[in-house]
């Protein structure tokens, strides 16, 4: 008995858990990332023990690479040099630490992923227990193997209905951001559930988890059905026999019912992600770069949402468009299938893969006065630059729509009923 | 005396110390740049000792440890909030930051008020309007970490599995 946390928590522990007790738990995978794998061997190397079990550590360079400065160079040089010391299996330099780690199976229903990065929220897609933490924990867990967590309350959020044409996965979970606010989730497990989600293919699911982060929440889950089973046994080396677990008899401390079927495009404005507002009340306000990449909206179905957009059109010569795949793999199959060719014939500039630009590393700053609408997750002041820039978060078709005007645009103004919804 | 530094809402970790800065893990290096955004003068006067007070959910947004070792880099004391973004929290109580989380407090200190702070008791004394306030317990397991001076101290004396026994 027992809300999808509880259940997961109670199944790794061996007995019945509940909301508010503390645990430590044995992790399946430990992930970091050029950002914060150097804090992490720092406290590595002051504790002075050993590695548990080298397979349980994924490390990952997206954040800043390839390396745009010395300094993050010497990260990477910090963290290879620790790897060949170490011997560890698992280094990836092929794109978004999260959605890699889904890509190559590391994330299955009712495991436990801990990540030094704050969208680790991202695995509960998949049924798991994903979280972010702080490098020096991960650093502890390579030693330990094991992390306490308090069993967190729930948040149930069931969604009713289906969107509209030209509102996507991405409008439905800023409008929940705008409704729960900042810290509304704090602490908490925010579990999604219902018909809408029910319905949703895998590639929009992961949005609800990954953005769960910005409402504060300690995760955010879907329970594993037959659409995460399909997915994991053919997009992913994963294999089964994967664990059902689902709330049972759940006890929520709050519970949210949205019908999703009249909700328009929403757009989440400068300085934060709760400062929400349907797509209308922003119409037209002028926009220098579009950017569509990120751990949240840069996979293959949101590129080719862009490309359908942009096919045989040109973008605003004076707005940047700069598009980052998620991953290599979705990368290749971009390419592969013509999309990449379509946006860059479009004026689009196709970056590789990583996540310099959210964090205003590379890839995208911004100027001082500068306006950026994305398609990220997070709209921090002067996350992607200059303090004097502002950042509005939007799906892929509102970005796509955005980028043809260089005005914050209305998918639905432009989009055919040829293209797919 | 101990004077406190007032910070909003919603303080957020680019704003504590933005994502651009945080290609060095030297607390000091690091402490150069904390809060240069919305409290430049924090920096060039902050003295040893002083306390930062914030309001709900502070340090929330990325993992990065990188925020609450720029604060203790700069020398503060302590962070006094109403109360603390998840990760935030962890990553103070495991670095050795000392966090006190107190609504009362920071709904009513003000920036510049004469601040003293009992750590092991939560106790703080506002000497500038003479209120007195008591901030929330820690939980037990918290505190060991908190004693031990952070995660990384209690891994070299002891087990793991202690920190719940």
């Amino acid at each position: 008995m027992g809300t999808l946390i509880e259940e997961i928590f109670s199944q790794r522990a061996g007995r019945r858990v509940q909301s508010g007790e503390i645990l430590l738990l044995n992790v399946d995978y430990i992930m970091s990332h050029d950002n914060t794998t150097p804090l992490a061997i720092k406290a590595f190397r002051e504790i002075g023990k050993p590695i548990l079990d080298k397979n349980k550590i994924v490390l990952h360079l997206d954040h800043a690479y390839p390396a745009p400065n010395v300094l993050a160079a010497e990260n990477h040089r910090k963290i290879l040099d620790f790897v060949k010391e170490q011997g560890l299996p698992y280094l990836f330099k092929q794109g978004v630490c999260h959605q890699v780690m889904i890509e190559e199976g590391f994330v299955t229903p009712g495991s436990i992923v801990i990540g030094a990065d704050s969208h680790s929220n991202t695995y509960g897609a998949m049924g798991a227990f994903g979280t972010g933490l702080g490098s020096t924990e991960i650093g502890v867990a390579w030693i330990t193997g094991k992390c306490w967590f308090k069993v967190p309350e729930t948040i149930r959020v069931e969604l009713h209905g289906q969107t509209q044409p030209g509102v996507y996965a991405k409008d439905v979970m800023i409008h929940i951001a705008g409704l729960l606010g900042m810290d509304g989730g704090t602490y908490r497990s925010v579990e999604f559930g219902g018909e809408y989600i029910e319905n949703l293919p895998m590639h929009e699911r992961i949005i609800f988890p990954n953005m769960s982060t910005e409402i504060g929440a300690k995760c955010g889950l879907i329970a594993a059905d037959a659409v995460t089973m399909h997915y994991l046994e053919n997009e992913t080396p994963a294999r089964g026999p994967f664990e059902s677990i689902f709330p049972v008899s759940p006890h929520y401390e709050r519970r949210l019912d949205i019908d999703v079927s009249n909700l328009p495009p929403q757009v989440a404005c400068h300085p934060d992600v709760d400062n929400v507002k349907p797509l209308t009340e922003v119409e037209g306000l002028e926009v220098h770069e579009v950017y569509v990449g990120t751990c949240t909206n840069a996979r293959y179905e949101d590129l080719e949402i862009v490309a359908n957009i942009l096919k045989g059109k040109r973008v605003n010569p004076l707005t940047r468009v700069i598009i980052t795949p998620a991953s290599a793999r979705i990368y290749k199959k971009a390419m592969k299938n013509g999309l990449i060719e379509i946006l860059m014939d479009a004026g689009c500039t196709v970056t590789g893969t990583g996540c310099g630009a959210c964090i205003g590393r590379h890839g995208g700053i911004l100027a001082p006065g500068e306006r950026a609408l994305t398609t990220m997750n997070r709209n921090f002041v002067g996350r992607m630059g200059s303090p004097l820039s502002e950042i509005y978060l939007a799906s892929p078709a509102t970005a796509a729509a955005t980028a043809l005007t260089g005005r914050i645009t209305d998918p639905r103004s432009i989009m055919e009923t040829t293209i797919k919804h | 005396m101990a004077k406190a530094w007032t910070f909003g809402e919603n303080m957020n970790t680019d704003e504590i110390i933005p994502g651009r800065y945080n290609i060095t893990i030297d607390p000091l290096e690091l402490a150069k740049n904390v809060f240069c955004e919305v409290k430049p003068e924090y920096t060039k006067n902050v003295i040893a000792g002083d306390v930062i007070v914030g309001g709900q959910n502070f340090g929330c947004g990325s993992s990065r440890e990188h925020a609450p070792i720029a604060i203790k880099g700069s020398q503060a004391k302590c962070v006094i909030a109403a109360s603390f973004a998840r990760i935030f929290f962890r990553n103070a109580i495991n670095i050795g930051l000392p966090i006190l989380e107190c609504p009362e407090a920071a709904a009513d200190i003000s920036e510049g008020d004469d601040i003293e702070v009992n750590l092991s008791t939560g106790q703080i004394v506002n000497h500038t309007n003479g209120h007195h306030y008591q901030a929330r317990p820690l939980p037990d397991f918290v505190l060991k970490i908190a004693e031990a001076g952070g995660i990384v101290n209690f891994l070299k004396a002891h087990d793991i599995q202690e920190l719940l026994s």
